[in-house]
C-alpha cells in the first residue's frame, strides 16, 4: 500500500469535514476520490499533501509517517483545479521549478524538462508565459511540473473541473494513458461520476466526511453498498419500491403477466437517449430508452405500458446496508 | 467600460454630462492642487539665486541630508515590517487579527502632531515612560535621530501594508502551496513566488512611503526639538524660513521637496500601467 490514511478527522469550526476516515491506496494505481461538493474529498487530498493538517489520525506515504511533515518534505506532486501556474515564470521555468529548488545541474534540468514538455505535448511552448496558454495547456504544464520532481504520489484536485466539456474529456483519456506510461501512484478528486468510472482503477466514494464505499468502478456501479452510492454513481429510479437504474427496465406496450402496468406521462429526449416517465399505481418510474427503441414502440404521452426488470439487472431495497442483491426473478415476482 | 463609453457617446445628454463632470474635476484639481504647487515653482524661479544659495548654507544642507537619512531609514523599516505584517494579515488566521487591521490604519487617522506627542510620552528622556531607562543606557530617542525615524515610520506605516494586502489577497495562496509541494521551503517560496507576484505593489508602496516620509512635518516638529544644525529637517527649515520672513528661501526649499515628490509620482505613474498590463 502506498498511502495509508488511518482514522483521520478534520473540522473547520463546527463543520465536520472528515469524520474518522480510513483508506488505503494501493501503489501504482489510479484512484478517484468521488463525492458531492463539500463532502470532504478535497480536504482529504490536501491532508495527504500536507496543505491541510488533520485534527486527528495518521497519514503514511510509502511507509513514512507523514502526519506532521510540511508539504515540501512529503515528496508529493500536487495539481490544482485552477492550475496555480507561476505567472511570472515561463512554461519551461515552471516545470523546472522543483528541480531548481533541488539544485540539480543545469543540463540535467534542461534534459528532464524537455522530456516532460514533450510528454505533455508542450514542447513548442517552453518560452511562453502561462497567461499565453489555454486552460488545458496550463493544466498539462501543471502536471509536468508536478511530475518533474518524480514524486512518490501524484495528487490532483478536480484537475479538469475548470475546463470545458470537450477538453475535459480529452485530458481525461490522456491522463489515463499517461498513468499507464508513468505508473506513479495517483489520486484525483472529482465530483463527476463519469470521470471516476472512466479513468480510475479504484474509486473511494466520500460523502459528508465519511467513506461510503471503496471499490473498482464495476463493483461500485453493480453492487453499491448504500442508496447514496447507487444514486451518486448514476441515474436511479424506483420500480415496485425498489431502486433500479432507468436503463435496467424493460418497457413493453403489450401486457405481460408479472409486469407492472402504467401510463407514459412524459417523454424527454436528450441526444440519443429518451427518458420516459411512467406513472403506475403509487410511483413514477423513469425508463431510459434509445431513440430507436422509443420510436419503434410508438410511445407518446398517455400510452399504456408494462414495466419489468431487465434480465441480469441489479435492484436495491432502499435503506439496505448490503449490496443490492435482488435478482430480476425475485424482484419481478413481488 | 468600453461599450459603456460607446453608448454614452451616442447619447448627447450623456455626453454633456460627461464633459461637465470632467470640467468640475479639472477645475477642482487645478484650484486645490496644481495651481498652488505650480506657484511654488514659479516663486522659486523669480529669483533663482536663492535656490542655489540653499546649497551654500551648511545648516540647510545638513537639514536636507538629515531628511534623506530619516526618510530612507523609515522606508526601509516600513518595507520590511510592511511585508511581514501584510503576509500575517492575509495568510494567517490568529486571535486579535480583527484588531490588528484597524490598528494599522490608525496612523492615517491620527494627526502627526499627536503621533509626536505620544512618542514623547513613552520615550521622552526626562519623564517618559520608557525614555529615562533608555537614556541611562546611552540611547537618546526624543530630540534625536532615533525618535525622528520612529515618528516618520509611524506616520507612513499603513502605506506599504495597504498596497500589499489587496494584491496578496488577489494572488491567492495556491502558487505558494504549489511551490511548497515542489519542495520549496518558506523562504524560497517567498523569494521565488510571493515576492515576484507582489513586486509592483511593493515598489508602489515604497515610493508612496518615501514621498510621505520626506514631507513629514508635524510629528517631527514635536519629536526632533528642531535644533539648528542637528535635528532640523527640510520641512522644518521651510517653516523656520517662512516665519523669519525669508519667503524666498522657504519657497526654494519647498520647491526642492516638491521636485522629489513629483519625481516619486512620475515613477508611480510609469509603474502603474505596467502592473495593469501584467494582470
Amino acid at each position: 500500500m502506498s498511502i495509508e490514511i488511518s482514522n483521520v478527522g478534520k473540522r473547520f469550526g463546527d463543520f465536520v469535514a472528515l469524520d474518522d476516515v480510513t483508506v488505503s491506496i494501493p501503489a501504482g494505481s489510479l484512484t478517484a476520490l468521488l463525492g458531492p461538493s463539500g463532502g470532504g474529498k478535497s480536504t482529504l487530498l490536501r491532508i495527504i499533501a500536507g496543505l491541510e493538517h488533520a485534527d486527528s489520525g495518521r497519514v503514511e506515504i510509502e511507509g513514512v509517517d507523514a502526519t506532521s511533515l510540511p508539504p515540501q518534505k512529503r515528496d508529493v506532486g500536487f495539481v490544482f483545479q485552477h492550475y496555480a501556474a507561476f505567472k511570472h515564470l515561463s512554461v519551461f521555468r515552471n516545470v523546472a521549478f522543483g528541480l531548481e529548488i533541488r539544485k540539480r545541474p543545469k543540463d540535467e534540468i534542461k534534459a528532464r524538462v524537455d522530456e516532460l514538455l514533450e510528454l505533455v505535448h508542450l514542447d513548442q511552448f517552453g518560452d511562453r508565459l502561462p497567461a499565453q496558454l489555454s486552460g488545458g495547456q496550463r493544466q498539462r504544464m501543471a502536471l509536468a511540473r508536478a511530475l518533474a520532481v518524480e514524486p512518490k504520489v501524484l495528487l490532483l484536485d478536480e484537475p479538469f473541473g475548470a475546463l470545458d466539456a470537450k477538453v475535459r474529456k480529452e485530458l481525461r483519456d490522456w491522463l489515463r494513458r499517461l498513468h499507464d506510461e508513468v505508473h506513479v501512484t495517483t489520486v484525483f478528486v472529482t465530483h463527476d461520476q463519469e470521470e471516476a468510472l472512466e479513468v480510475a482503477d479504484e474509486i473511494v466514494v466520500i460523502n459528508e466526511g465519511r467513506v461510503e464505499q471503496i471499490g473498482t468502478p464495476d463493483a461500485l456501479y453493480d453492487e453499491p453498498e448504500s442508496d447514496f452510492v447507487m444514486s451518486f454513481l448514476g441515474p436511479v429510479t424506483t420500480l415496485r419500491g425498489q431502486l433500479i437504474r432507468p436503463h435496467d427496465i424493460e418497457l413493453r406496450t403489450t401486457e405481460a403477466p408479472a409486469a407492472r402496468a402504467g401510463t407514459v406521462s412524459r417523454l424527454v429526449r436528450v441526444g440519443f437517449e429518451v427518458r420516459v416517465d411512467v406513472v403506475s399505481a403509487d410511483e413514477v418510474t423513469t425508463v431510459s430508452l434509445t431513440r430507436a427503441e422509443a420510436r419503434s414502440l410508438g410511445l407518446e404521452e398517455g400510452t399504456a405500458v408494462w414495466l419489468e426488470v431487465a434480465p441480469g439487472a441489479q435492484v436495491r431495497t432502499p435503506g439496505a446496508t448490503a449490496p443490492g442483491s435482488g435478482t430480476p426473478t425475485t424482484a419481478g415476482s413481488r | 467600460m468600453g461599450s459603456g463609453a460607446g453608448r454614452a457617446e451616442r447619447n448627447p445628454r450623456a455626453t454633456a454630462f460627461r464633459w461637465t463632470l470632467r470640467l468640475v474635476v479639472v477645475v477642482y484639481l487645478v484650484l486645490l492642487v496644481a495651481w498652488p504647487v505650480s506657484l511654488v515653482v514659479t516663486k522659486t524661479f523669480e529669483d533663482f539665486s536663492t535656490f542655489t544659495d540653499l546649497f551654500s548654507d551648511p545648516d540647510t544642507v545638513h537639514a536636507l541630508k538629515l531628511t534623506v537619512i530619516v526618510a530612507a531609514a523609515s522606508v526601509v523599516i516600513n518595507t520590511v515590517f510592511g511585508v511581514v505584517i501584510s503576509l500575517l494579515l492575509v495568510r494567517y488566521e490568529f486571535r486579535g487579527k480583527r484588531i490588528l487591521s484597524p490598528l494599522i490604519d490608525l496612523p492615517m487617522a491620527v494627526s502627526p502632531i499627536v503621533v509626536g506627542l505620544s512618542l514623547v510620552l513613552v520615550y521622552g528622556g526626562r519623564d517618559g515612560w520608557f525614555g529615562p531607562w533608555l537614556e541611562a543606557n546611552g540611547l537618546q530617542v526624543i530630540f534625536a535621530v532615533p525618535g525622528m525615524i520612529m515618528a516618520t515610520t509611524f506616520v507612513a506605516l499603513p502605506l506599504v501594508v495597504r498596497e500589499l494586502v489587496p494584491v496578496l489577497e488577489e494572488v491567492g495562496v495556491e502558487q505558494e502551496q504549489a511551490a511548497a509541494s515542489l519542495g520549496a521551503g518558506p523562504f524560497q517560496t517567498f523569494r521565488r513566488i510571493t515576492l515576484p507576484a507582489i513586486k509592483w505593489a511593493l515598489i508602489y508602496g515604497v515610493v508612496l512611503s518615501l514621498a510621505r516620509s520626506l514631507g513629514e512635518f508635524g510629528a517631527l516638529k514635536v519629536v526632533s526639538g528642531n535644533i539648528l544644525g542637528e535635528t532640523r529637517t527640510a520641512t522644518l527649515v521651510v517653516e523656520e524660513q517662512y516665519l523669519n520672513f525669508n519667503q524666498a528661501g522657504a519657497y526654494a526649499t519647498a520647491f526642492l521637496l516638491t521636485i522629489v515628490s513629483v519625481a516619486c509620482i512620475v515613477v508611480v505613474t510609469i509603474i502603474r500601467p505596467k502592473e495593469d498590463r501584467e494582470r
